[in-house]
């Protein structure tokens, strides 16, 4: 009955079950977490403008990115995944979702950045709709925990307006 | 040694009564994992609640070894989500992140495009030959939430089966011999 087998079976079990429990509790220690994260995107340049020979209208754009993730971070948060998409709709699409650029910010002191890039993802349109075209950029994160729950949440920033023509 | 001779001794011993309850148990154990994993699949409406990481090429997020737990919903899919599709011609389903998405006016159809967090390049290569887009058919699940490590549990498993069938082999001996 109280052989070394049923004990050391006891004992696994018991340790598992507490192991569960606490990955358990720490991934609701994230709900306590209210985020504020702030974000700023400008657009600093069109580089160019063109349709492509297949007849899909690409862009490629200088982008000033800021934003402070900082309070996203909690003491279960592996990463963050950050990345900036334009959105639009189109009369073939009701939406489009381009990524832009992304990037992961592996601890807090590093969630606080300010950087000017040309988009890392080609912004390619399903079709030529893209001449002054508006769009809406947003900044999505996704906080990947180190066990439990993954959150995601977005600040839109709408008003960002492409050209009238080709360039 | 002992272990085994009296494990011998007490399989001898066994009346047929006993010998029932040990099958009925064995084949409680058995039926009992298959309601759960059928009932994870019906609340979370993939086919395949659970999910091992193989690869790393979402790294540093999940690393090979690590769980995934899959959720199927009527929401539409959207950019930043970790998805696990099939692409036609490919056994084993992939785990990578959409970074575009072009959702229909009337129909609703999508066209997805996937990358992995540590890989240069996005999916087309992976995709079947020509395959530009990926559909709503081809995605089996997106992740929700992850847990670390337990996944290689069955890497191990299928990677090296004579480790399986021992495991399997002793815990049929331990319900088989153990008496309460």
């Amino acid at each position: 009955m109280h052989s070394f087998w049923y004990r050391a079976n006891a004992l696994l079990t018991f340790a598992v079950t507490i192991l569960a429990l606490m990955c358990a509790m720490a991934s609701i220690t994230d709900h306590l977490n209210v985020p504020q994260p702030q974000a700023d995107v400008q657009v600093s340049n069109i580089n160019w403008f063109r349709k492509q020979p297949n007849g899909n209208d690409e862009v490629s754009l200088t982008l000033t990115i800021s934003a402070d993730l900082q309070s996203t971070f909690t003491w279960n948060t592996k990463q963050v995944f950050v990345f900036l998409a334009a959105e639009y709709e189109t009369p073939k699409n009701s939406l489009n979702q381009v990524s832009l650029w992304d990037g992961i910010i592996p601890s807090k002191d590093q969630a606080k950045f300010s950087i000017q890039t040309t988009n890392k993802y080609r912004f390619i349109d399903q079709g030529s709709n893209l001449r002054g075209k508006e769009f809406n950029l947003t900044l999505h994160w996704h906080v990947m925990p180190k066990t439990g729950r993954m959150f995601a949440d977005k600040i839109v920033m709408p008003g960002f307006g492409l050209p009238q023509e080709y360039r | 040694m002992g272990l085994i001779g009296s494990a011998r001794d007490s399989v001898r011993s066994l009346q047929l009564r006993q010998l029932l309850t040990q099958a009925i148990n064995l084949g409680l154990i058995v039926t009992s994992a298959l309601i759960i994993w059928k009932g994870l699949m019906c609340v979370t409406g993939s086919e395949s609640p659970v999910v091992v990481v193989l690869s790393g090429s979402m790294e540093p997020g999940f690393k090979r070894g690590d769980i995934l737990f899959l959720r199927m919903s009527k929401d539409p899919i959207r950019t930043g989500e970790i998805v696990v599709f099939h692409v036609d011609g490919r056994e084993i389903p992939i785990v990578h992140r959409v970074i575009k998405v072009h959702e229909r006016q009337e129909t609703g159809e999508v066209d997805v495009l996937t990358k992995g967090d540590n890989n240069f390049g996005d999916d087309r290569l992976l995709y079947a030959h020509g395959q530009l887009w990926l559909q709503q058919h081809h995605i089996m699940g997106r992740a929700v939430g992850f847990l670390p490590y337990v996944g290689w549990v069955t890497i191990i498993m299928t990677e090296k089966p004579i480790i399986k069938y021992l495991l399997i082999g002793a815990l049929g001996l331990l319900v088989i011999t153990s008496k309460e």
